[in-house]
């Protein structure tokens, strides 16, 4: 039975002035599904997604969200149409409050009720962001930080949630709980693309991966595929 | 003269009075910098057009004064939106050097189509002309006298500077200001048209600029098209001392300039003939001891 995508690149080619980041890649999204992307430093990952929430200019290539050519529109169009980034280094505004933060997220929302149910789902992921509300975004830990960030995609509710690396720089315990609340979102009905240095954790908790080389894709397949391929077991998950 | 209490009190009424003006158009350079990282040098001939929109809407267009000085102010806010939109959009992904040309030709551009449309020659902004008489007359608070436009620039001053902190901490737009300030691309991320939030920026700093150069009209009352140089520029050293990109700091460091330079020249009148430069001793010296300016935070270089 063919599968409902909710994204579907084709073709991508991306450039920094004459550095070819990515040089024509294919992905697709599942409509519900974990799809995730690793790779070593550099190989395009960021580029990638920051190309789908329009930040980065696509040179060549179609970007296709239900079935819609959503390439090259800007990145505050992008948002509207259901597409949420949580950064590559949490970008949290540290001169905002937390509420405000998460307010950001919800920017464009009209449907104030529901903007407040959303605050309430956020909070019982994160019961700690309830505490820091007026606290200034700045001053919250690295791992709260990265809580925020989800929080705040979370808030323009998605159908596609984006996350790149979330787990970076976290402490054991915490990039447990990232995984586990990556789960229950997915649990929800939010599609997700994650982008991971923790290859196998995010092989573990995705349905489908690709592994990205210098901008190209080198392999890809089921996760549970991929978890037992000797390629990606001595390249990525470091086992030898 | 011997300082006497009423003098002082004087003195101090009209310290705050020039500080409010100098913070109105301070606030403009400080929150356009702290967004782009940009020192908007046509800011101070926004200031000029506000006035002459508002000296013509009396004068040529016979709108009562009130309603001249509202439709000057909106006038002054669109010109700022269209400055950006013409001028500096479409540079944002530019070197920052570019910008700062630009906003030099932008000034001298507008100067220069004030002196072909207006004239170079001098108009009269008094009363009654412009704005009733009224105005004019002196209260006796105790052994003081006070001008009662000196009382409508202060308040309509702390008006405009309440309706900004509203606008800025209490209302969505101002939220997506405070956030482009620190992260651009973020901000975008999240759903803000920043391209539109930078142009309301500019709208309303533009507009109390234009606010600014009324109510000094009515203290001043000499409109001419380089009006805004000297206004300009020293609100653009009070927004440094203030510390620029923060809006609370281009307040303070409007009121401590304008404080600073009244007082100088009440307790130093030997030196009243140099009061311009003691803008420019004060900015020098924040700007050897305290770069930032008295609340700003360190200075980023941003990417
Ligand atoms: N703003 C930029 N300007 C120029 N080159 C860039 C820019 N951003 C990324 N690159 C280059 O594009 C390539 C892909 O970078 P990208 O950030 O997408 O990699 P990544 O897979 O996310 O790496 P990491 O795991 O380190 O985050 C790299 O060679 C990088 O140097
Ligand atoms: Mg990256």
């Amino acid at each position: 039975m063919p599968e409902k995508l909710i994204l579907e690149i084709e073709g991508l080619h991306v450039y920094y002035g004459n550095i070819h980041a990515v040089k024509g890649i294919n992905i697709k999204v599942p409509e519900g599904k974990i799809v995730t992307l690793i790779g070593a430093n550099g190989a395009g990952k960021t580029t990638t997604l920051s190309t789908i929430a329009g930040l980065v200019k696509a040179r060549r290539g179609k970007i296709l969200f239900e079935g819609e050519d959503v390439t090259n529109k800007p990145a505050h169009q992008i948002v509207e149409r259901g597409i949420a980034l949580v950064p590559e280094g949490r970008r949290i505004f540290p001169n905002l409050t937390v509420y405000e933060n998460l307010m950001m997220g919800a920017f464009n929302r009209k449907d104030e009720e529901d903007v407040k149910k959303d605050l309430e789902w956020v909070f019982e992921l994160f019961p700690r962001l309830k505490e820091r509300l007026s606290q200034k975004g700045g001053t919250l830990s690295g791992g709260e930080q990265q809580m925020l960030a989800i929080s705040r995609a979370l808030m323009s509710r998605p159908k596609l949630l984006m996350m790149d690396e979330p787990s970076l720089g976290l402490a054991p315990l915490l990039v447990k709980e990232v995984f586990e609340v990556i789960r229950v979102i997915n649990s929800q009905g939010t599609s997700i693309l994650l982008v991971e240095q923790n290859a196998l954790a995010a092989l573990k908790v995705s349905n489908y991966g690709y592994v990205l080389e210098t901008g190209n894709i080198r392999l890809e397949g089921p996760s549970s595929e991929l978890l037992n391929n000797e390629e990606v077991k001595n390249a990525y998950l470091g086992v030898s | 003269m011997r300082m006497t209490l009423p003098i002082f009190l004087q003195n101090l009424a009209n310290g705050i009075l020039l500080g409010g003006l100098y913070a109105l158009i301070a606030i403009g350079y400080s929150m356009v910098y702290g967004i782009l990282r940009l020192i908007n040098f046509a800011h101070g001939d926004v200031f000029m057009m506000g006035t002459y929109f508002a000296f013509y809407g009396v004068t040529l267009f016979l709108l009562p004064w009130w309603l001249a000085f509202v439709v000057a102010i909106i006038g002054a806010g669109i010109l700022g939106f269209l400055i950006d939109r013409i001028a500096y959009k479409p540079l944002r992904n530019a070197p920052r050097i570019s910008s700062l040309i630009t906003a030099i030709g932008m000034s001298i551009f507008l100067e220069s189509l004030a002196v072909v449309i207006f004239g170079g020659i001098p108009k009269s902004f008094a009363p009654p002309r412009i704005y009733p008489k009224f105005f004019s007359k002196m209260l006796q608070i105790g052994s003081v006298r006070v001008q009662i436009l000196t009382f409508f620039i202060l308040g309509i001053t702390a008006l405009l500077i309440i309706f900004l902190i509203w606008f800025v901490y209490k209302t969505k737009i101002g939220m997506a200001m405070r956030a482009i300030s620190t992260d651009i691309a973020t901000t975008a991320l999240m759903g803000v048209n920043v391209d539109l939030v930078i142009g309301i920026t500019f709208a309303i700093g533009s507009a109390l600029a234009g606010a600014g150069g009324i109510l000094w009209a009515m203290k001043y009352p000499n409109v001419n098209p380089y009006m805004g140089f000297m206004p300009g520029l020293k609100a653009f050293i009070a927004a440094v001392i203030g510390g620029i990109g923060s809006i609370q700091g281009a307040m303070l460091g409007g009121f401590l300039l304008g404080m600073i330079e009244i007082m100088l020249v009440a307790f130093l009148p030997r030196f009243a003939g140099y009061r311009d430069i003691f803008a420019f001793i004060i900015l020098i010296i924040i700007l050897m001891y305290k770069p930032s300016g008295i609340l700003g935070a360190k200075l980023e270089e941003k990417v």
